[in-house]
């Protein structure tokens, strides 16, 4: 069984965007990470960035987040204009690809503080707390959990205060299956609920799995932009890994 | 810049339950105690932690403010993922870092002086605490300088220790060597001038004057001793000091704000 069986990828493509990317463009030194990208990530659909190493994937994300500052381009998320301004990025939960917090405080600290620095917000979301049954976890102190565990923190984190777009960079990395296997639900659970998601993956399979659409990037440009069955129809080939691979081959031209 | 004060909180906790915080302590408070056992009086402990101070806060400074931004990068690029401000940042983790050095310095040299029947607190060990948690001040803004300036940690930490050598062992030369060229030439004034550009010759200097002994850095001894024996001396070295910590952080900051993460 297939899982689009279970889960229907969506087809329609919504006019509305939660974030919209124009003519975005990073370099690094000599090296042109980003080379006029524009792109727009659907409102209530998972997107699935891919690309070689060095395509400029976690450059793309890193200007969504503000961490990296473009060149040239404007991003819009959520109506709010990525520039000076900070506030937007309430609006935003990032997974980044490993969990790193501060080595002598406990879990339930780092919890504490991401509270306090969001200020008081709605009910929270701590449903992935007791499906990793990470509450006994909480006291111990960071440097003594598990790479697995601070990943699985991690996770807690981006999806507590239910914001509306969600950034996953790898979000499956370094987890067991059956952890990874609760975030793929946790996904679905949140697109139902009407949140974006835009992520990462190496695993092929796994965009297949999950990406509504998917944003081919290839040495800073986008070679494709659209609905993942389209990708599949427009290159002939039957899964995403096939035709990821034809595309980098020129398939599409 | 609300959320300051926040990570500070988180930061502070991070750092105090270190276990090289407390080792820093206690190597202050043995020393200390160590030298009121064999030394005596409260003046002459001054004297031998001078030297001892001078050195050592700088290097600790500089040495673990690099690192503890280094460490902090991955978590740093977690909180700018949030509704957080950089300058809140920068100046959270200034604080999260200064103050627990700062403060384990101050205990560390302090208590001994409590305890100890010799150890009347006098100007002197006023002097001795300000210059060393202006010292403390200066090298963590300079450590995070040079850790927002270089990428690459290893450079970072070379780049780092080098300031360092710069400041406690090579500048010294360098003086001396003017000295000795431009002997024939009055040079008190360029001299008073190039302590200034030296945050731990200033503290030397301010430190050196607390005693009688600067007299016996002869002619220039005078001068300084004129010059730094007044209010206004006393001011502008300690507004001087100042500036190496205000400086550093605001070059700091100003990349901080502007870097890619």
């Amino acid at each position: 069984m297939t899982p689009e069986a279970t889960d229907t990828p969506r087809l329609v493509t919504s006019t509305a965007s939660i974030v919209e990317v124009n003519d975005l463009a990073k370099s690094f030194g000599d090296l042109t990470v980003l080379d006029g990208v524009s792109t727009s990530f659907g409102v209530g659909r998972i997107t699935a960035v891919v690309g070689p190493n060095a395509a400029g994937r976690s450059t793309l994300i890193k200007t969504i987040l503000g961490l990296v500052r473009p060149e040239r381009g404007r991003i819009i998320v959520n109506g709010h204009v990525v520039a000076r301004d900070w506030d937007y990025r309430r609006g935003i939960g990032y997974m980044p690809q490993a969990g790193h917090f501060p080595e002598n405080l406990t879990g339930r600290e780092v919890l504490s503080m991401l509270k306090h620095l969001r200020g008081p917000s709605a009910e929270l979301d701590e449903e992935l707390l007791d499906a990793f049954a990470l509450r006994s976890e909480l006291g111990k102190q960071i440097r003594t959990l598990s790479g697995g565990t601070r990943q699985k923190l991690n996770a807690v984190i981006a999806f507590l205060f239910r914001p509306p777009l969600l950034i996953l960079d790898e979000p499956t990395a370094g987890l067991d299956p059956v952890a990874s296997g609760i975030i793929k639900d946790k996904i679905f659970r949140s697109r139902e609920a009407g949140a974006s998601i835009l992520l990462t993956s190496h695993i092929m399979s796994e965009i297949e799995q999950l990406a509504d659409s998917v944003v081919f990037l290839l040495e800073g440009r986008i070679q494709f932009d659209g609905p993942r069955l389209e990708l599949q129809r427009l290159t002939g080939q039957q899964d995403v890994e096939r035709a990821i691979a034809a595309l980098m081959q020129g398939g599409l031209s | 810049m609300k959320s300051a004060g926040k990570i500070l909180r988180y930061q502070l906790r991070d750092v105090i339950r270190g276990r090289w915080i407390v080792a820093y302590t206690v190597l202050f408070l043995l020393a200390t105690d160590l030298l009121f056992r064999f030394g005596g009086s409260g003046d002459r402990v001054i004297l031998s932690l001078m030297n001892v101070v001078l050195l050592l806060v700088p290097l600790v400074s500089i040495i673990f403010g690099t690192m503890y931004l280094y460490r902090a990068r991955e978590f740093i690029v977690m909180l700018l993922a949030q509704p957080v401000d950089r300058t809140s940042l920068f100046l959270g983790l200034y604080g999260g870092m200064a103050l627990p050095l700062a403060g384990g310095y101050v205990l560390g040299v302090g208590l001994p002086f409590l305890w100890h029947p010799g150890g009347e607190v006098g100007p002197a060990l006023g002097v001795l605490l300000l210059t060393g948690v202006m010292l403390t001040c200066a090298f963590i803004a300079l450590a995070f300088l040079v850790a927002v300036l270089f990428e690459d940690r290893a450079k970072g930490f070379g780049v780092a220790v080098l300031v360092w050598l710069l400041a406690a062992v090579v500048y010294d030369g360098v003086v001396l060597l003017v000295v000795t060229t431009w002997w024939r030439y009055p040079l008190e004034r360029p001299l008073l001038a190039l302590t200034m550009l030296n945050p731990i010759d200033l503290g030397r200097v301010l430190l050196l004057l607390q005693f009688d002994i600067a007299a016996l850095m002869g002619y220039t001894g005078a001068v300084f001793q004129r010059f730094f024996g007044t209010w206004l001396g006393l001011t502008v070295a300690f507004g001087a000091l100042a500036l190496w910590t205000t400086l550093p952080f605001f070059l700091g900051l100003r990349r901080f704000r502007l870097k890619d993460f």
